[in-house]
């Protein structure tokens, strides 16, 4: 396992965002919990560290995809998992055209949205990565040419 | 009820469809018939009336003439010579003979007779001299007038007969000229005239007594005379033309004018029924017409109006099929709302039983509970919580794939997908009526363009149709797809079932709209019906074979895209 992963989770039912951030928590990775989308932003706002999102498609208020929209503007390297009920596919593999990373059905097996999590985490870090080396090189350079 | 009261409904249309086209046909037809007949009769009377004006007009001066032209010859005999002359057996048999090449058989002989009564000279076929007349009514009559025509009578001959006689005055002795004229060349005037089959002539005295010989044997009926002699005295001396009906109750059509100064009536009498025989031939000719006319003119409006009514009330009842169907589907389209509805307020709760179930799995990893004795027993309920969280989610996920796809749009379809989904969803009901559904579906079967919502409701249809006939007995449905070799370019879909099997004479209705054979209020009769519909409108076909105790099969063709 590589550095800890920080995951926001996203859902307006309460106990089922208790029941997961606990069962989540067990294995490993940093929760923060939001049951919304208006409340998921201003967390993000004051935490930097989230890597992946996990975000339900239906919910009151500003739903699933206007929060994905929303979070890739202003975080375009978070990774976000779309969760879904059966009703709402055809918005989460909408939600996929708009730069989430996978969808998943609720209610779904913990091991294979660890795993999601995980690989959607490995991204983000990669692509963190990548920039961090690219700035880097870019101060090398510049150092060089100075 | 709703049936009866639709065929009074329909009844009642054909009734006033029928009685306004026979009143609106038969009005101008019996107005043109009226009023052509009226018109035909009035100027057929006018035109006969004119014809025997004309005809006893002419033949009463033929007669007067006659008359007046044998009693000139005789006054001009008696003026021209002396008594002593005319007094002369020979000399009359002379004048008898010129008399004769003139004007034929008319005079049958000649005569003198002086004021005793006494016939001194005479020349004729009779032997007649010195005969004395002094009572024969003739005579009598004669002696007081200058010149006298008598009635026909038979006198001392026994033939019948009349006598033309003149009285003449010479220096004071007076004497009488007088001529038998020949009945036979008199009657002849008027005996010719014949009209129609029952039209004659003949002429009358004062008194009624035939002067000549009817062409029928007829008595005169007194009324009838002392009527026309009445009635022809107040014409003066004009034509009269009447009717009579005589005691046996026969009308006859009467031309009288008078003659001889008016002591005779020349009359032309004619049955009513001969002299208008071409009128009552037209009104029977009308009547034929009329009546031909009448029966067509009701067998069309019959015949029409049937077929109208009948054309009208299948599109009523094609209307009522169709507004049903649009009902149905409303229906369908509303009851998948609330299957969406319902499985996505399910899903939720389930995702979080799932959940906690998987937390309580996930705490008894803890060492604490490790040891504990009822761990396996806590392991095969958490496990069997998300083996029936999972079930739930399978339903649900049913319900909404059945809802997503209750709108009539047009989709490329995989019918065996479509088959699958239906044959889960009634596999529940099936196993309650102990019936099991086996399927053989031919793999890479290709797409269809159809409404996904429309299959279903006639997959449901037939395989609950089939699930209610064998709700007792219980039995087998069999479902198979497979590319057409009858029908080309068509997917065939078999549903078979093992029940009870559909009797022959239900098989010729069963996709009417409103044929059911279930109890009232269990079914409407419009499944199989709307089925037929969808397919239709496909493109496709659907037929049933049905075995009495055997089963039955439905099959369904449904055209593929090239």
């Amino acid at each position: 396992m590589m550095t800890t992963s920080y995951v926001m989770l996203v859902d307006d039912e309460v106990p089922f965002v208790e029941t997961m951030t606990k069962r989540l928590d067990r294995r490993g990775l940093k929760i923060i919990s939001a049951s919304g989308g208006e409340e998921a932003l201003k967390k993000l706002k004051e935490n930097d560290t989230v890597d992946v999102i996990i975000l339900d498609v239906k919910m009151p208020g500003m739903d699933g995809i206007e929060t994905l929209q929303e979070i890739k503007k202003i975080y375009p390297l978070k990774e976000v998992i779309m969760l879904t009920g059966h009703a709402t596919v055809e918005t989460a593999i909408e939600g996929m055209k708009l730069g989430a990373f996978d969808y998943l059905m609720k209610p779904c097996d913990i091991d294979v949205l660890v795993a999601k999590v995980d690989e959607a985490a490995k991204k983000k870090k990669s692509h963190d990565a990548k920039i961090e080396q690219a700035r880097i090189d870019k101060l090398v350079l510049r150092r060089g040419y100075d | 009820m709703v049936k009866d009261k639709n065929k009074n409904y329909y009844q009642s249309l054909s009734r006033n469809m029928i009685l306004s086209t026979i009143i609106v046909s038969f009005t101008p037809m019996i107005l043109v018939i009226t009023i052509l007949l009226q018109q035909y009769q009035v100027s057929f009377y006018e035109k006969t009336n004119a014809h025997l004006n004309e005809l006893v007009q002419k033949h009463k001066q033929n007669i007067d003439t006659f008359l007046t032209e044998k009693t000139a010859n005789i006054r001009f005999l008696a003026m021209t010579k002396d008594y002593e002359t005319l007094n002369d057996d020979e000399f009359l048999q002379r004048k008898l003979q010129l008399l004769r090449n003139d004007y034929g058989n008319v005079f049958v002989d000649l005569g003198i007779v002086e004021a005793s009564g006494l016939q001194t000279a005479y020349a004729g076929p009779l032997e007649l001299e010195n005969v004395d007349y002094r009572n024969a009514e003739w005579f009598q009559s004669a002696w007081q007038k200058d010149s006298y025509i008598s009635d026909v009578f038979l006198g001392l001959r026994g033939t019948p007969h009349f006598i033309v006689a003149v009285r003449q005055n010479e220096n004071g002795r007076e004497f009488l000229v007088r001529a038998t004229i020949n009945f036979n060349s008199f009657n002849s005037l008027v005996q010719t005239l014949r009209l129609g089959k029952t039209g004659y002539a003949f002429i009358l005295n004062r008194e009624g007594a035939f002067q000549t010989q009817p062409a029928m044997d007829i008595p005169p009926d007194p009324d009838g005379i002392s009527f026309l002699w009445k009635a022809v005295e107040k014409t003066r001396n004009k034509i009269l033309i009447t009717r009579w009906t005589d005691d046996t109750g026969e009308a006859d059509l009467y031309a009288a004018g008078s003659l001889k100064h008016g002591q005779w009536l020349l009359i032309v009498k004619q049955k009513v029924s001969d002299a208008y025989a071409d009128l009552r031939r037209m009104y029977y000719l009308a009547l034929v017409i009329f009546v031909i006319g009448a029966a067509g003119i009701v067998f069309m409006a019959n015949y029409t109006t049937r077929r109208m009514v009948r054309r009208i009330r299948k599109t009523d009842r094609e209307k009522e099929g169709m507004n049903q169907q649009i009902i149905e589907t409303g229906k369908m389209a509303s009851i998948g709302e609330l299957a969406a509805g319902i499985a996505h307020e399910i899903n939720n709760p389930v995702a979080i039983m799932v959940e906690e179930a998987g937390w309580i799995g996930d705490l008894l990893e803890e060492e604490d509970f490790a040891e504990g004795e009822n761990l396996k027993e806590f392991r095969r309920a958490l496990t069997q919580i998300n083996t029936q969280g999972r079930r739930c989610k399978e339903i649900t996920h049913k319900l909404l794939s059945f809802a997503r796809k209750t709108d009539s749009t047009l989709k490329d379809v995989q019918l065996n997908d479509i088959i699958r989904e239906i044959v889960d969803l009634s596999s529940q009901m099936a196993k309650y009526n102990k019936v099991s559904i086996e399927t053989r579906l031919q793999k890479t079967l290709p797409y269809i363009t159809a409404s996904p919502s429309e299959l279903q409701q006639v997959l449901l249809n037939l395989i609950n149709n089939a699930l209610d006939a064998m709700e007792k007995t219980g039995g087998v449905i069999h479902i198979s797809t497979k590319i057409s070799e009858i029908e080309p370019g068509t997917i065939v879909i078999v549903v078979e079932d093992n029940g009870p099997g559909i009797p022959d004479a239900n098989l010729s209705r069963l996709f009417d709209p409103f044929f059911t054979t279930k109890p009232v209020g269990k079914g409407t009769g419009l499944g199989l019906s709307i089925c037929y519909g969808i397919i239709n409108k496909m493109g496709g076909k659907i037929d049933v074979q049905s075995a009495v105790g055997k089963g039955t099969r439905f099959r369904i063709w449904i055209p593929f895209q090239q």
